[in-house]
């Protein structure tokens, strides 16, 4: 992991027409990504983690959706302001993505080889024989027995591991700087799961690759993350170095979601320290702390204002009023 | 009841799926072994977490012990009486004591009825089954009460279930099962679909109906600490038998099957430090496809500390220490 940023988003906002009002699924989110780091997105369902990153290549259906705001600078240009076609030579290519449900993201009518060697053939102007080699050592390299042969089947002849690591050849087959994966192991068993994380952690410090890792599960993101973002509706709540954001938690919202995760090496069999409550509709919400009717620390202020983000330099960052006037 | 009665006693359970077309006589050639010979008991007041991946087998266990399915063999033997052999009347009376919890909280309410004749539904089919007595009246206090004691409002009775939010339909499936005063709730994945948050407000849940009733849980999920938090004894299933079962503590504290070794140390813990210095053992492969009974130990292929007599010969459960079984030949020798 070096310095350099590579990816710069700045207050993002993506906001839903529809019948009822505007969701605000993003709402002003903003993060670094270094080469080569590995950045966590945390948060419960609805949170704005996935859609997050469709904004992040463009790729919001619209209507209903609309990029309202903000800038997504890779290396140094606004993706937002792309064209289609200068958008296709970087999705896919500079940056890839890989989804939670590996047989809805694979064409069930296509050999692997044939999704893979356009891929290849589009982005690295290979022809179509040099691009087939390098998809069978892609393949080799996530780990799938006989290649060679496996190249030339259909995704429903993979098991649900097996598809996420062709997934996993054919994101990081165009040596992309960023690799975004969308709860790649939530829909897999634990021993797979630690398989796939084994992988991903392994090629893609091998190939430099810059991964961002969305994600609900904490323990997945405290073995595998280098920064964190703790998202709830919509916003980044909480960010930081992963070691930091676990030692000491700031915002209420991250203190209680820690909290109350039952622990494999803590037999405890006291209550559960639960949030009670549950997360806001994020339709028309109001501008104010959108987790102050769960919060216990909950001020005045919060219903009325959403607070400001406190800076602790070095990335730690916390948006809760509980800090700003401390400060 | 003395403290150590048994509850539910499972013999030998077998369930075999069968798949494919007809052979020439009419019988089916192929099956699925879903499973395979499980035994295990439940004592009163206690919590039997049963943990294991996908397709192992964990829901078709409690839905044979449920009678949904008709187990191909074995005993399931609740308070002395062997479920498989009653009659469908005796069943029905039988069952009142048995209610289940299922984990999509979204497809096991029916979304035409509110949440109050969803909770009041058991009563009403076993009062007009001239089982339970019960006036209207006293049934819609039963609800409320219900209600009220599972965390929702009873002014909710009139709302369907799309107005409830995941967490508060696990709760009207909560309601529903309680309200047959039943002893033993089957519990299948009930907290997999909810986010983090919610899922301790339901596991807070689900102990404290088991302190004030005297709740006696199967509890099934894939979640290892969840099984950890909740569970009195545990017992891992693989491939459609139980690999190893065992008081809570000392499973966690000291796995014996090389399986669940794997699958606990494969299971990520929410800390970094913790997990920078963590060796993982990590299997190869995938799980079997469970269509062919194998002669030897389910999980021999993927099993690193396999040896000859593990091809051949199936290991069955066996006392390592007490109270904890395990079915692997590293502890007993072939009989």
């Amino acid at each position: 992991m070096t310095d350099e940023v590579i990816l710069q988003v700045k207050d993002l906002r993506t906001y839903f027409h529809v019948d009822e009002g505007i969701v605000k699924a993003v709402d002003g989110v903003s993060f670094n990504l270094r080469k080569g780091e590995t950045l966590g997105i945390v948060g419960e369902s609805g949170s704005g983690k996935s859609v997050t990153n469709l904004s992040i290549i463009n790729m919001i259906p619209n209507p209903p959706g609309r990029i309202a705001g903000g800038e997504v600078l890779f290396m140094g240009k606004d993706l937002l302001k792309m064209n289609i076609k200068q958008l296709r030579e970087i999705r896919g290519n500079k940056i890839s993505m890989i989804f939670q449900d590996p047989m809805t993201s694979l064409n069930p009518f296509l050999k692997i080889s044939t999704q893979m060697v356009e891929t290849i053939v589009l982005h690295q102007g290979l022809d179509k024989k040099a691009a087939k080699e390098k998809a069978i050592e892609m393949l080799k390299l996530a780990g799938i027995p006989a290649p060679e042969k496996r190249i030339d089947q259909y995704p429903h002849q993979f098991s649900g591991g097996m598809r996420q690591r062709v997934m996993i050849a054919m994101g990081l087959s165009c040596n992309p700087e960023i690799l975004i994966a969308d709860e790649p192991t939530s829909a897999l068993d634990v021993t797979i799961q630690a398989q796939i994380l084994d992988l991903m952690k392994d090629l893609t410090a091998r190939l430099g690759t810059a991964v961002i890792l969305i994600t609900h599960s904490l323990g997945v993101v405290a073995g595998m993350c280098d920064n964190l973002c703790v998202m709830y509706a919509g916003r980044v709540v909480e960010r930081g170095n992963t070691g930091d954001l676990f030692a000491e938690p700031k915002h209420p919202y991250t203190q209680g979601l820690i909290k109350s995760v039952p622990r494999l090496d803590q037999a405890n069999n006291d209550r559960l320290n639960s949030i009670r409550g549950q997360p806001p509709n994020v339709i028309d919400l109001p501008d104010c702390c959108p987790f102050y009717p769960r919060c216990d620390k909950a001020m005045d202020v919060c219903k009325r204002k959403y607070p400001t983000t406190t800076e602790y330099g070095n990335g730690r960052a916390v948006a809760c009023w509980l800090y700003t006037e401390a400060k | 009841m003395t403290e150590n009665e048994v509850l539910l006693d499972v013999k030998d359970l077998k369930m075999h799926f069968p798949i494919g077309s007809k052979s020439l006589f009419g019988g089916h050639k192929n099956h699925i072994y879903a499973v395979d010979g499980v035994d295990f008991q439940i004592k009163k007041g206690e919590t039997l977490g049963l943990v294991g991946e996908s397709g192992c087998g964990k829901s078709t266990t409690a839905r044979a012990v449920a009678q949904l399915y008709k187990p191909t063999g074995g005993e399931v033997i609740l308070k002395g009486k062997d479920l498989t052999k009653l009659k469908p009347q005796e069943l029905i009376h039988a069952r009142k004591n048995m209610q289940m919890v299922f984990q999509d909280p979204y497809a096991s309410l029916n979304p035409r009825m509110t949440s109050g004749d969803i909770i009041a539904e058991p009563m009403r089919i076993y009062q007009m089954k001239g089982i339970l007595e019960m006036n209207k009246k006293e049934m819609d206090e039963r609800v409320e009460q219900l209600m009220e004691r599972v965390g929702l409002s009873r002014f909710f009775r009139n709302r369907y279930p799309h107005e409830f939010s995941g967490g508060q339909r696990q709760r009207i499936g909560i309601a529903r099962a309680l309200a047959l005063r039943p002893e033993l709730v089957l519990c299948d994945e009930p907290v997999s679909a909810l986010d983090v948050s919610i899922q301790a407000q339901i596991l807070n849940l689900f102990k404290d109906l088991q302190d004030e009733f005297g709740l006696t849980y199967l509890f099934i999920a894939h979640d290892l600490a969840v099984i950890q938090y909740i569970s009195t004894r545990v017992a891992v299933m693989y491939l459609g038998t139980v690999a190893e079962i065992s008081g809570s503590a000392e499973l966690y504290k000291k796995p014996l099957h090389p399986y669940t070794q794997a699958l606990l140390s494969a299971a990520p813990i929410p800390d970094p430090k913790i997990e920078k210095e963590r060796k993982r053992i990590i299997l190869t492969g995938d799980v079997p496809s469970p269509d062919k009974q194998r002669p030897g130990c389910p999980f021999y292929d993927r099993c690193w500390k396999h040896m000859d007599k593990c091809k051949d010969h199936k290991p069955r459960l066996r006392e390592a220490a007490p109270g904890h079984e395990v079915a692997c030949f590293l502890y007993h020798d072939p009989d």
